[in-house]
C-alpha cells in the first residue's frame, strides 16, 4: 500500500510536541532544583514536622444554662520512630509509664501493625500510648529528656458534670479505619462522637483542626516554625450546644425509673424541645471516658438489660390505650362519629368476637370513653370506619394508615439523635399478605384500634402525640438540641407539622383526657391547680406482665409539658405510668413535689419491676 | 512444522527492536528501585516490617517479562485477527467491573480476584489501540474520505471512555483523549489539535487570573483577548499567507491599543470588554472585505476561528460563574491552583515541589531523601514517584529519566513510521499517544505545572495493572514490528 508522504511529515509535529514538553519540564526542573535555592535551603538536612493542634470540642449546656459536658486534658505518648534510631531505654520507659514490659511491647507492635494503624510511617509522629493520666504525665514530662524522640501530645477528652443522660449525650471514641476512609477530616488517633448528640452533631462539635509546621534538624530537635508560621493553620474550636433538656428533670426522671425497665419522654409542646428523655436502665456517661472505656464498654454491651439501648427512641412497644386518642381523632375527622355518638359496652365489644372491657356506664359518648378507656367504644368506631358502606376495608385502612403517619407514627419522627426506631404501622398490603389474599374486615384486625396487635410505637412517638393534642393539632419535630452557637438549628426543628385533622376534634380529645384525670383512669395525676390531662395505657405483650404506660400534658389550656411514660412489665397504666408521669409534670411545673404526694415519689424511687420483667435470667 | 516454528521464533528475536527493549528495562528497573527508596523504612531490618512495595514491584516486573515473552512467541497475525474480540472482551470486563467492584474512595474500578486486585481500565488501553489499528487497516480506509470513518474511530475511542467515567476514574478516562494524536497522524486536520490547545489555554488563563483588573477586565481575560488577536494575526500570516492584511490588522490593534492606553492613563475610563469586542469585530469586517477571493476557504476558517474564540471566552466566564455549582467551581479552582487546598492535593504538590527542589544538581543520594518520606499522602510510591527520583537523584537523575522517556517515545515514532501496514503504524501511534499523555500529566503534576490528575508514571509507579498494561502495549508493538521482515520473505 502506498504511503501518504504528506501525512508522514506529521511525525515531526508529534515528535516536536513531546520534545518541547520535555524541554519545558527540564527547564522547570532546573529552576526548581538548581537555580532556585529556596527549596534546597528549606530542606537542607531539615525536615518538616507537622504538629496537629487539636481544637477544643464544643461544650454542652442544658436548657437552663447548666454546663453538662466539658473538656478535660488527657495526654498521649507520641514518638517518631526514625528519631529513636531503633533504640531506647525500654525498662526505664516502662517504669515511668507504670506498665509492664509485655504491655509496652504489645503497644509497640500495635503501633507498627499496618492493620491496626494504617497511617504508620517511621518518619511521622506515631501514637504509642493514649489516656495518660495527669499524674503519669507529670512523671513522664520530668523524665522526657531521657527518651529522645518521644514527646507528649495534649488532647481533650470529655468530662461530665452529671451521672445522667448518657443516652442523650453520647460519648467520644477513637476513630476506626472506616471513619478515616469515609471522612478526610480524620486521621488515625482522632476522636469522633459515638451515640447521642456527640454523634449527630459531630460536625459542629469537633471544630477544625489546626496544624503547626515546625522545622527539625537531623537529630530531631525542633528548630522553630517554618517560614515564621505563615503556613500554620489555627484550630477553630467546636461549637457549643444548648440542649432543650432540663437536666434536673432528667436526673429526677432517672431516679423515678430506678429498678424499672422503660422510658420517659417529656416535650415542650410549643417548641418540640425534648425536656427529658429517660431510658432505663442507663449508665453513667463517665464510664466511657479515658483508659477504662474499652473494658466498660464491653461490660455495657454484655449487660442483659441492655443499658446502651435507648428505649425512649429505639424501643418499639405496643402503645396500648395511649393509642385511643388517635382513633377518636380519625373517626371524628372521617365523620364516623360525632362528639355525641354513643356506643354500647357490654363489658367489652361483642360482635362475633369479644374484646373485653372493664365496668363503666353504657352506652357512652367519646369523652367518657376516653376517660374510662373503653375498649368497646373504639372497636365499634373502628368497625364502622373500616367497614364503611360504599368503600372497601383496603381503601379505608389506607386512609387510616395515612392519618397515623401524619401523626408521626410508623416512620422515624426525625429526632436529632442517631438510631431512632420507626415503630410500626401496618398498611393494607401488609394485611393482604398476612391473610394470604383472603378477605379481611374490621373484625380481623380489631385489636389495632386499641393499640394492640401489629401496631408498635416508640415512647418518643407517644410523647409526640401528647404534644400534638396539647397544641390542638400541630407539632414540631421533637429535638434535643435547642441551640448551636453561632448558627441556627436545622429548619425542620422550627417548622410546624399539621396532621389533617381539625382543631376542634383535638379539643374534644383534650377534654376527654382531662376527664380521665378528674374522674377516670388517671385520678392519681389530679394535681391541684395544674389541670393535668392524661391517658393511661396497659399493653399486653408476649414477654410477661402487661406494660404500664401513660401519656399526658398539662395544663389543659396553654400546655407547658407533654409527657409519655412506658414501664415494661409493670402492670396497669395507673400503677406506674400515671404516678411517674404526674410526678414529672409536677416537678417540672411546680419545681417540687407537694408533701401529700411525697409518698408516691418515695414509692416510685424504691419500687422494682425488673424482677417481673421479661428479661431472662442467664 | 516444528523447524518452521523455531525459525519464526529466532527471526522474532533477530528482528526485535533492541533499543526499545533496553530502554524499557532501564525504566522498569529504575522504577522498582525508586519504589524501594520511596517506601524505604530505616528500621526495616530490626523490626519484622519487610519492605512490601518494592518487593512486590519486582514480582510484577518478573511477571511482566513472562507476559512480554509470551506475547513475542505468538504469531503477529493473531493480534490483528483478534483485535475486535479482544476489544469487546475487555469492554465486557469493564462493564462487569462497574457492578461488582467495591467502592474505593468513590471509584469502582478495581476488580478483586482473591488476593490480587486488577484495574481493567488499564487493559482498555491496548484493547482500544488494537481495535483502532484494525479499523484503520480496513480495506481502502482513509480517515478523511468519509465522515462515517471519523464516527467509527470516535465510537471505538469513546466507549471505553464512557465505561471508565462510569467507574469514576476521570483521570484514566482522560488518557484516551490523547488518541487524537493518532487521528491527527492519519489525516485529521491540524486545526482540531490547535483549537484544543487554544481552548485549554484560554480557559485556564481566563479562569485562573482574575486579579488585578485591566481596563475593567480581569487580567486573565485581558490576556486572552490579546492572545486571540495574536493568533488571528498569525493565522492570517502563516495560514492564509497574507502578509499585508496581517500587517494592517496588527497595526490597527497596536494603534488603537496605544490610544486606549493613553486615554486610560489620562484618567478616562475605557470599558475594556467593549473595546476588544469592537476592535475584533472591526478587524473581522475589514478582513472579510479585503481578503483575496481565490483563497476564500482559509480566510473563512480564520474568521470563524477568531469569532468563536471570542464567543468561547465570553461563555467561559458565564458558564463558570453562573452555571456551575459553587463546589464544582471550587474543585476547578483547586485543580488550577487558584485556591490552596491545605489538606488536599494543594499541600501535596507543594510538598512535592519542595522534595524535588531539595534534590539539587546531584541529589541527596540513594535512600537519603527525607522529604519524600515525610509526606502524609499515600501516593508517594504511585502517582508521585517522580518526587523520590527528583530528591534522591537530583537534576541529573530526573533529567536522565525524562530523556529516557523522550528517547523511548521518539524511538516508537520511528518504529511506527517504518511499519508497512496501517495496522502497525496506527497501533504504534496509539502507544506513543498514551506515553505522551501519561508523561506530560504525571510529571507536569508533580512539578506543579498541571492540575493534579491521578494517573501513574508509566513503568515507574507502583502497581501491577499499570505496569502490565504498558508492557503488553509495548511488547505487542515489538512483536508486530519484528514481523516487518517476515512478510518480505
Amino acid at each position: 500500500m502506498a504511503k501518504d508522504y504528506t501525512l508522514e511529515k506529521r511525525k515531526y509535529v508529534i515528535g516536536g510536541f513531546i520534545s518541547v514538553i520535555v524541554i519545558i519540564f527540564l527547564i522547570r526542573l532546573f529552576n526548581l532544583q538548581v537555580s532556585d535555592g529556596t527549596y534546597k535551603e528549606n530542606a537542607e538536612s531539615n525536615a518538616f514536622f507537622r504538629k496537629v493542634l487539636y481544637p477544643s470540642r464544643g461544650l454542652i449546656y442544658d436548657r437552663n444554662g447548666r454546663l453538662v459536658v466539658l473538656n478535660q486534658p488527657e495526654y498521649d505518648v507520641m514518638l517518631i520512630p526514625k528519631d529513636l534510631g531503633g533504640q531506647f531505654d525500654t525498662l526505664g520507659l516502662c517504669e515511668v509509664l507504670n506498665i509492664s514490659k509485655e504491655e509496652l511491647m504489645e503497644k509497640w507492635a500495635d503501633m507498627k501493625n499496618p492493620r491496626k494503624n494504617p497511617g504508620y510511617s517511621a518518619y511521622t509522629p506515631q501514637k504509642l500510648m493514649s489516656h495518660l493520666s495527669q499524674e503519669d504525665y507529670g512523671r513522664l514530662q520530668e523524665k522526657l529528656y531521657l527518651f529522645p524522640g518521644f514527646y507528649v501530645q495534649k488532647r481533650n477528652v470529655r468530662e461530665y458534670a452529671t451521672h445522667s443522660a448518657a443516652n442523650i449525650l453520647g460519648n467520644i471514641r477513637e476513630v476506626n479505619a472506616k471513619d478515616v476512609e469515609n471522612d478526610r477530616y480524620y486521621r488515625s488517633g482522632d476522636y469522633t462522637g459515638d451515640l447521642g448528640v456527640e454523634k449527630s452533631y459531630e460536625p459542629f462539635l469537633r471544630g477544625v483542626k489546626g496544624v503547626e509546621i515546625l522545622m527539625k534538624d537531623a537529630l530531631g530537635r525542633i528548630k522553630g516554625k517554618y517560614e515564621d508560621g505563615v503556613h500554620d493553620v489555627i484550630p477553630v474550636a467546636g461549637r457549643d450546644l444548648t440542649l432543650g433538656i432540663d437536666m434536673d428533670l432528667q436526673e429526677y426522671g432517672e431516679r423515678l425509673m430506678q429498678g424499672k425497665i422503660g422510658a420517659i419522654v417529656a416535650i415542650e409542646p410549643q417548641t418540640g424541645e425534648i425536656l427529658c428523655m429517660v431510658s432505663s436502665p442507663t449508665y453513667d456517661p463517665s464510664l466511657l471516658v479515658g483508659s477504662g472505656r474499652g473494658k466498660n464498654y464491653a461490660t455495657l454491651v454484655a449487660d442483659k438489660y441492655k443499658p446502651l439501648y435507648d428505649r425512649a427512641l429505639q424501643g418499639a412497644y405496643p402503645p396500648g390505650s395511649t393509642f385511643k386518642p388517635t382513633q377518636g381523632l380519625i373517626f371524628l375527622q372521617e365523620g364516623t362519629i360525632t362528639p355525641a355518638t354513643s356506643y354500647p359496652c357490654y363489658h367489652g365489644y361483642v360482635n362475633g368476637l369479644r374484646v373485653g372491657c372493664h365496668s363503666h356506664g353504657s352506652p357512652i359518648p367519646l369523652k367518657p370513653a376516653i376517660a374510662t378507656s373503653c375498649n368497646a367504644y373504639f372497636c365499634w368506631g373502628f368497625k364502622n370506619f373500616v367497614d364503611r358502606r360504599g368503600s372497601t376495608p383496603t381503601a379505608q385502612f389506607e386512609k387510616w394508615k395515612n392519618y397515623m403517619v401524619e401523626m408521626g407514627y410508623g416512620y422515624r419522627l426525625g429526632v436529632d439523635l442517631p438510631s431512632e426506631s420507626r415503630g410500626f404501622i401496618p398498611n393494607p398490603e401488609f394485611y393482604s399478605k398476612s391473610f394470604r389474599g383472603r378477605n379481611w374486615s374490621a373484625n380481623s384486625i380489631i385489636s389495632v384500634s386499641i393499640g394492640q396487635g401489629e401496631v408498635l410505637a416508640t415512647p418518643l412517638q407517644i410523647a409526640n402525640l401528647a404534644a400534638t393534642i396539647a397544641n390542638r393539632g400541630w407539632f414540631i419535630t421533637p429535638h434535643v438540641v435547642k441551640e448551636v452557637s453561632d448558627t441556627v438549628i436545622d429548619a425542620k426543628y422550627r417548622e410546624k407539622r399539621r396532621p389533617s385533622i381539625k382543631k376542634e376534634y383535638y379539643e374534644q380529645i383534650a377534654e376527654g383526657m382531662r376527664m380521665a384525670v378528674t374522674g377516670g383512669t388517671c385520678r392519681l395525676a389530679n394535681l391541684p391547680g395544674l389541670e393535668v390531662c392524661g391517658k393511661t395505657g396497659t399493653a399486653q405483650n408476649p414477654h410477661g406482665k402487661d406494660h404500664s404506660a401513660f401519656m399526658g400534658f398539662a395544663p389543659l389550656s396553654n400546655p407547658k409539658i407533654a409527657v409519655a411514660v412506658y414501664v415494661e412489665n409493670a402492670g396497669f397504666g395507673a400503677t406506674y405510668g400515671v404516678p411517674i408521669g404526674s410526678l414529672i409534670i409536677e416537678k417540672y411545673l411546680n419545681g417540687s413535689i407537694a408533701p401529700e404526694r411525697q409518698y408516691l415519689e418515695e414509692r416510685m424511687f424504691n419500687s422494682n419491676t425488673i424482677i417481673t420483667s421479661g428479661v431472662k435470667k442467664h | 512444522m516444528e523447524s518452521k516454528n523455531i525459525d519464526a521464533n529466532t527471526s522474532v528475536f533477530r528482528w526485535l527492536d533492541w533499543p526499545t527493549i533496553i530502554l524499557y528495562l532501564i525504566l522498569v528497573v529504575a522504577g522498582a528501585v525508586s519504589i524501594y527508596a520511596a517506601s524505604y523504612d530505616f528500621d526495616r531490618a530490626s523490626m519484622f516490617d519487610f519492605n512490601e512495595f518494592s518487593g512486590k514491584q519486582f514480582l510484577w516486573i518478573g511477571l511482566s517479562l513472562v507476559i512480554g515473552c509470551a506475547i513475542l512467541l505468538f504469531d503477529y497475525r493473531i493480534y490483528e485477527t483478534y483485535a475486535y474480540p479482544v476489544y469487546i472482551c475487555v469492554l465486557l470486563i469493564m462493564v462487569v467491573t462497574i457492578f461488582v467492584a467495591p467502592d474505593i474512595k468513590g471509584s469502582r474500578s478495581w476488580l478483586v480476584l482473591g488476593p490480587v486486585s486488577i484495574q481493567p481500565a488499564e487493559f482498555g488501553k491496548f484493547a482500544t489501540a488494537l481495535a483502532l489499528a484494525k479499523l484503520f487497516n480496513s480495506y481502502n480506509f482513509v480517515l478523511n474520505q468519509k465522515i462515517s470513518n471519523y464516527c467509527r474511530a470516535f465510537i471505538i475511542i469513546f466507549i471505553p471512555v464512557a465505561l471508565i467515567l462510569l467507574q469514576h476514574e476521570t483521570g484514566s478516562a482522560l488518557v484516551y483523549i490523547s488518541l487524537f494524536f493518532v487521528l491527527y497522524r492519519e489525516g485529521m486536520s491540524g486545526l482540531v489539535l490547535f483549537s484544543a490547545i487554544c481552548a485549554i489555554t484560554y480557559f485556564v488563563v481566563a479562569v485562573k487570573y482574575v486579579e488585578p483588573l485591566l481596563l475593567g477586565l480581569p487580567v486573565g481575560e485581558f490576556v486572552v483577548f490579546c492572545m486571540i488577536i495574536a493568533v488571528f494575526s498569525c493565522m492570517l500570516l502563516f495560514y492564509c499567507k497574507d502578509a499585508i492584511i496581517s500587517r494592517n490588522v496588527l497595526i490597527g490593534f497596536l494603534g488603537s491599543g496605544l490610544i486606549v492606553t493613553a486615554l486610560s492613563l489620562s484618567g478616562v475610563s475605557v470599558p475594556g470588554l467593549w473595546y476588544f469586542i469592537g476592535i475584533i469585530v472591526a478587524a473581522l469586517i475589514y478582513v472579510s472585505i479585503a481578503m483575496y477571493r481565490h483563497q476564500i476557504e482559509r480566510y473563512v476558517v480564520t474568521l470563524i476561528f477568531a469569532a468563536s474564540s471570542v464567543v468561547f471566552l465570553l461563555s467561559v466566564n458565564y458558564v463558570f460563574g453562573n452555571v456551575l455549582e459553587p463546589h464544582q467551581q471550587m474543585r476547578i479552582k483547586v485543580a488550577l491552583g487558584i485556591v490552596d487546598d491545605i489538606r488536599g492535593f494543594g499541600y501535596n504538590v507543594n510538598q512535592s515541589k519542595i522534595a524535588i527542589g531539595s534534590g539539587g544538581m546531584t541529589g541527596k543520594g540513594f535512600l537519603n531523601g527525607t522529604q519524600t518520606k515525610l509526606k502524609y499522602v499515600p501516593e508517594q510510591h504511585t502517582d508521585f514517584i517522580f518526587c523520590t527520583i527528583g530528591e534522591e537523584e537530583g537534576f541529573l537523575g530526573s533529567s536522565a529519566v525524562l530523556l529516557a522517556f523522550l528517547a523511548l517515545i521518539l524511538r516508537i515514532i520511528h518504529i511506527a513510521e517504518r511499519q508497512r501496514t496501517p495496522f502497525g503504524r496506527v497501533y504504534a501511534y496509539c502507544v506513543v499517544s498514551y506515553l505522551i499523555f501519561h508523561l506530560c500529566i504525571n510529571i507536569g503534576m508533580v512539578i506543579g505545572l498541571c492540575p493534579v490528575i491521578g494517573i501513574p508514571l508509566p513503568f515507574f509507579s507502583y502497581g501491577g495493572s499499570a505496569l502490565w498494561s504498558f508492557t503488553i502495549l509495548l511488547f505487542i508493538l515489538l512483536r508486530i514490528d519484528a514481523s516487518r521482515k517476515e512478510r518480505r520473505d
